[in-house]
């Protein structure tokens, strides 16, 4: 077994003790290249099946080719698919790039409420009807109790220092300080009522893991990761107002993973393209702390 | 860097006391392997200077510590960087006992480990502690760092002695160390480079020697074992399958080969092995995690192991002897009910016995405790209301390990030393008329609580001993009432009969 054969086989336990352990239980989908090796493990652990449903959370703000890519997955795949927002925000206005907030506001607003509503049901949710090919108004959105998320270790600083179950009290806070052992394959998969637990199998995987696994799987991945001849590719995918590409002429999965290895991205981060890090002096582990993925 | 081994990686726990210098040394690789981001080396120097402080690598450390506190990339915690042959990721254990949880949470992933020990300070608390946590942990790729050589003036007495005294803890542990180094992170001593500081030294310098640790082998040359995870029948799309899926903990198997289930006794044969996305697949090994479907249809639960029908079978009782370590608050006490893992099984699980809580820094021996607290290391007997299959620490160790929840909690984690028999109450052998002791005849009545190292223990007992390196925990009464035959009375009647005692209370 090489390393990719490793974590997968990693991931795919991770995945069905999660499918075990929870019964409501649900699978983040950003529909970047994190989350869709996420979605494709999830088939391997369930040969060929995905027996939970995805959610996205839609800041309306998202390049438009990620929507197209989502609902053509969605149906090719059998996906149970549901799409959650903040619509009272979007209707008022109260965006980052409508001038009302700052960006770390927006994501909290966009992003870590939507999400956190869309969990518990009390807001108004999607789903994919795939008799009719597209999304119809839920009737009774349940809540969500375990959340599977794609976060990697080697991102940045907050995310180094996750567990793989990992809990979040009724308010969604995480103590990062007390965290539970995990050892010889066993987690911390029992919890007190009311508490919302992430798992997270792709806590050992690089961004060089994830495209050679990307390579050697053939997964469907959005172009957006591709320089369409303008010298510029996102590395990184968000909201298209805080997400700015890197200059690359990688073209294909093959020049992306040479481009890793070369060493080119060596001394700058993954995520150095996505704006809202930057503000408050790393926004991200005070977005993490409140919900943020 | 070489097309063969751009993939390989290893991960290296880092252990040892508080203040010992771990920080040093690791300030010394990241700086040395070029793994520090750029300018940060100069930054910190500049700083030193401004301050009028000596510099000192372990400021590196300390420096992107306060990055990791903001939220920036570097992580302190596990710290990546690169030798010409393969990539590193170091897992600093905490060196306070505090952090525990986080230790074995890091050290249980690792492949092998650095412990760091004081010239000057020599064997502290935590260089035991750490020693005691590998050895149950399974870590057997172990090198010490003898650091601060330069505060003992590089002299080889010194070195020595605490190689003599370390190596000897660690036998006692089953542990044999790969290598002690000598080093000196503030001078930068046989870290990545032997300087010359010490030409008596003639071994690898630090870099040398881990590119030398092996990363761990998958074990598929042991019997296989297969915990079931699940079983799955997703009928979308007609899938008819109904598939046995988990992770291989050992050992391998083919298309064909007659399997067992444990504890039910259930057996089958493997009609296809499932793998999605992939070529067909006739054999499956150890560290993979594809699905099986049988030849026939059996009602089987999550939790039992499979195992091939041609192969050594696991252990099956209700009593068990287990090595573990409690990290939870609480302590653990007799009569409550646990929750058990151990492997996909879930039980539930009583404290019956306390045979010995060890003092992990002194490996001393606290056989009067009643419950077992918080950081304790306990030998003790657990039992389950039914039958569950499991293999012992010795034979099989991957599939020997056990947790115990308390309250929501991961709680305990234990390694299997025996199934656990109360052999039948009065065994009378020659051995054990008292002849001498207290000079009369009474008979003992002894009851072999566990054995170690006899294949089945199951009785006679005794008669099995004479040929049998085993670890016999025992106690006495007196038939008919009387004075109670001491302990004292008992080995000495062994080793009358012959027995090699190599342990007394």
């Amino acid at each position: 077994m090489n390393s990719l054969d490793r974590l997968e086989a990693h991931s795919v336990h991770i995945l069905r003790e999660a499918y075990r352990e929870f019964k409501s239980l649900v699978m983040l989908w950003s529909i970047g290249k994190d989350s869709t090796v996420l979605l494709w493990l999830a088939r391997k652990a369930f040969f060929g099946h995905v027996p939970f449903p995805l959610m996205h959370v839609d800041t309306h703000f998202k390049v438009p080719e990620m929507i197209t890519y989502r609902d053509q997955l969605a149906l090719q795949w059998h996906l149970d698919m549901i799409v959650g927002e903040n619509t009272p925000a979007l209707a008022a206005k109260q965006t980052y790039p409508d001038g009302a907030l700052s960006r770390v506001e927006c994501c909290k607003s966009l992003k870590s409420e939507a999400l956190k509503h869309s969990l518990d049901g009390t807001w108004p949710r999607r789903r994919m009807d795939h008799t009719l090919g597209c999304l119809v108004d839920e009737a009774k959105p349940e809540a969500f109790t375990g959340v599977i998320v794609g976060v990697r270790a080697d991102e940045e600083g907050s995310r180094s220092k996750e567990r793989t179950f990992s809990a979040r009290d009724c308010q969604n806070e995480w103590d990062v300080g007390d965290q539970p052992p995990e050892l010889w394959k066993q987690y911390k998969t029992d919890f007190a009522p009311g508490t919302h637990v992430r798992v997270h199998p792709l806590l050992d995987w690089t961004e060089l893991n994830i495209w050679e696994y990307i390579d050697r799987e053939s997964i469907p991945i959005i172009p957006l990761y591709f320089d369409q001849g303008k010298g510029r590719r996102y590395r990184s995918l968000g909201c298209s107002p805080c997400t700015t590409p890197v200059d690359s002429t990688a073209k294909n999965v093959t020049d992306i993973i040479a481009e890793l290895r070369g060493g080119k991205f060596a001394n700058i981060a993954e995520r150095s393209g996505r704006e809202q890090d930057k503000e408050d002096g790393g926004g991200l582990e005070t977005l993490r702390r409140g919900g943020y993925m | 860097m070489s097309k063969t081994h751009q993939h390989e990686q290893i991960s290296i726990v880092m252990a040892g006391h508080v203040d010992h210098g771990k920080s040093t040394v690791i300030g010394r690789l990241l700086a040395e392997t070029g793994a520090l981001p750029q300018g940060k080396l100069e930054q910190i120097r500049a700083q030193c200077r401004r301050n009028a402080k000596p510099f000192e690598y372990a400021f590196l450390l300390d420096a992107l510590k306060d990055e990791q506190a903001q939220g920036i990339t570097i992580d302190v915690a596990r710290c990546f960087f690169k030798t010409a042959q393969r990539r590193y990721i170091l897992i600093d254990a905490p060196g306070h006992i505090e952090f525990l949880k986080n230790m074995i949470t890091g050290a249980s992933r690792a492949e092998a480990a650095l412990l760091v020990i004081d010239a000057k300070e020599g064997i502290r608390e935590n260089t035991k502690r750490h020693g005691y946590m590998m050895s149950m942990l399974g870590l057997r790729q172990l090198t010490v760092l003898v650091n601060k050589m330069d505060l003992v003036n590089y002299d080889e007495a010194v070195f020595e002695r605490l190689r003599k005294d370390y190596t000897e803890f660690l036998e006692r542990l089953q542990i044999h160390p790969v290598s002690f180094i000598p080093v000196s992170g503030m001078q930068g001593d046989n870290i990545a480079a032997d300087t010359g500081a010490m030409p008596w030294y003639k071994g690898p310098t630090v870099l040398e020697q881990i590119d030398r640790f092996q990363t761990s082998r998958f074990p598929d040359t042991l019997p296989f074992r297969l915990p079931v995870q699940d079983i799955y029948k997703f009928t979308e799309q007609d899938d008819d399958r109904r598939i046995v899926a988990g992770t291989i903990e050992t050992g391998s198997i083919a298309v064909g080969d007659a399997v067992v289930f444990q504890p039910s006794g259930k057996s089958s044969r493997i009609r296809s092995i499932e793998y999605f996305n992939g070529p067909a697949k006739i054999r499956a090994a150890a560290g993979e995690a594809p699905g099986f479907t049988l030849d026939t249809q059996l009602y089987i639960k999550p939790g039992e192991w499979m195992v091939r029908a041609d192969e050594p079978a696991p252990q099956v009782g209700t009593r068990l002897r287990v090595n573990l370590f409690w990290m939870n608050r609480a302590p653990m006490i007799r009569g409550k009910t646990y929750k058990l893992k151990l492997g996909a099984l879930r039980s539930t699980v009583k404290l019956v016995e306390i045979l010995a809580v060890l003092d992990a820094a002194e490996i001393g021996v606290d056989s009067a405790k009643q419950q077992v607290d918080r950081h304790d290391v306990a030998e003790v007997i657990l039992e389950t209301p039914k039958p569950v299959a499991f293999d012992l620490i010795g034979d099989i160790e991957q599939t020997g390990r056990l947790v115990i929840v308390d309250n929501f909690e991961i709680a305990g984690a234990g390694i299997i030393l025996a199934k656990a028999e109360t052999v039948a109450t009065t065994v009378e052998t020659p051995l054990l008329h008292p002849v001498g002791a207290h000079g009369n005849t009474s008979k003992f009545a002894v009851s072999i609580i566990a054995l170690t190292g006899v294949d089945n223990p199951d009785s006679p007992v005794l008669k099995r001993l004479n040929s049998q390196n085993a670890i016999v925990t025992m106690r006495t009464t007196v038939e008919g009432g009387g004075e109670p035959a001491s302990l004292e009375t008992v080995f000495k009647l062994l080793k009358q009969q012959g027995f090699i005692l190599d342990y007394q209370i």
